[in-house]
């Protein structure tokens, strides 16, 4: 029988890089599930982000719910140019998974929403808009002030609906 | 590396084909629909799953086996809306979805997990994950919802709470996970 849920990638860093891709995604599946378990070569908390198709217009947007060990809390991001993705440390890794529903739907924009935990700062759900109605054919994980360690992995998943 | 189970944890042994099968698929087409049922849903799996995009003119019920007696249902909401955190409660068959107007940009993305869902000594519990962005407002949710009843699910319907549509490309498509 076909699997209907089928990794379609996966790589384990043998260097350390500044930003990964999966490039070339078939658009036979109907979502993709990215997981990822990283954490920075050196240096402390900040941010790492998502890109579509190359896209780093002012194309994106986001609303995270998260908490902080003391408090809960919400924020939003306008006309972005990635989909956030929270902080990741150097110390312990941060596990996001990544859900593209529809992905390769061309009559809709893309709703992304992302689970994930950087373990030593927050617990996060994210909802993330890409303003583009065409198929996901490439995601780019990005960190800007560091570098992805040795170790981290990322795996894509295609889900094949009847 | 072992791939990543639906529920979201990581799986030994790698899942083999037929661990998590496509049951059916609604897209909905021009005009939009007044709603959307999954029915004569096979007892063979362990959990469900059903990942959707969906816009809808209103709010919307969620129920099982065509059960509508409010008192049946509960479900449990934490949500950000941008500037805070909310937590609240709702008896009845609300479904704990956010759910993107008609008029939004884009669609809600909800991913309900529907646990032992053929389990005849426990009732249901459905996790969700959901929410949608508009570009300067939206909301992102972790919810739940308990149907009181051990009979095992055999139908899930989704419709608006005000007898209004589901938009078109909305889709949904359920899934069935085994267990050993």
């Amino acid at each position: 029988m076909a699997s209907t849920y089928e990794p379609i990638a996966t790589t384990t860093l043998g260097s350390a890089v500044a930003s990964y891709t999966f490039s070339s995604i078939p658009g036979t599946y109907t979502d993709l599930i990215m997981v990822v378990s990283a954490k920075l070569t050196s240096g402390g908390a900040t941010n790492h982000y998502y890109t579509l198709n190359s896209d780093t217009g002012s194309n994106y947007s986001y609303t995270r719910l998260y908490g902080t060990g003391s408090s809960a809390g919400s924020g939003r991001g306008s006309n972005t140019t990635n989909i956030f993705g929270g902080d990741i440390t150097s110390t312990e890794p941060l596990a996001d998974i990544v859900q593209f529903n529809n992905y390769a739907n061309t009559s809709t924009y893309k709703t992304i929403l992302i689970r994930n935990n950087p373990v030593t700062s927050t617990v996060h759900a994210i909802v993330s808009l890409w303003r583009n109605t065409a198929a996901i054919t490439s995601i780019t994980a990005t960190t800007p002030s560091s570098t992805f360690a040795v170790g981290s992995t990322f795996t894509l998943y295609g889900i094949k609906a009847a | 590396m072992s791939p990543l189970a639906p529920l979201g944890f990581f799986a030994h042994p790698p899942l083999a084909a037929g661990d998590f099968e496509s049951i059916s698929t609604v897209t909905v087409g021009a005009g939009g629909a007044s709603s959307v049922s999954f029915s004569s849903i096979p007892s063979t799996f362990k959990h469900l799953q059903i990942r959707a995009i969906m816009k809808a003119s209103d709010s919307i019920y969620m129920s099982f086996n065509s059960d509508t007696t409010n008192s049946n249902y509960y479900s449990h909401w934490l949500t950000g809306q941008g500037s805070s955190a909310s937590a609240s409660s709702f008896a009845g068959r609300l479904a704990p979805v956010i759910m993107a107007g008609t008029g939004a940009s884009g669609f809600s993305a909800v991913i309900w997990d529907v646990l032992d869902y053929a389990d005849a000594n426990k009732y249901k519990t459905v996790r969700v994950l959901t929410g949608h962005d508009q570009n300067g407002s939206g909301e992102v949710g972790l919810t739940s919802m308990l149907w009181k009843s051990t009979s095992a699910t055999t139908q899930i319907d989704i419709a608006p709470v005000s007898g209004s549509s589901i938009s078109q490309y909305s889709s949904f498509a359920l899934y069935g996970i085994r267990g050993e």
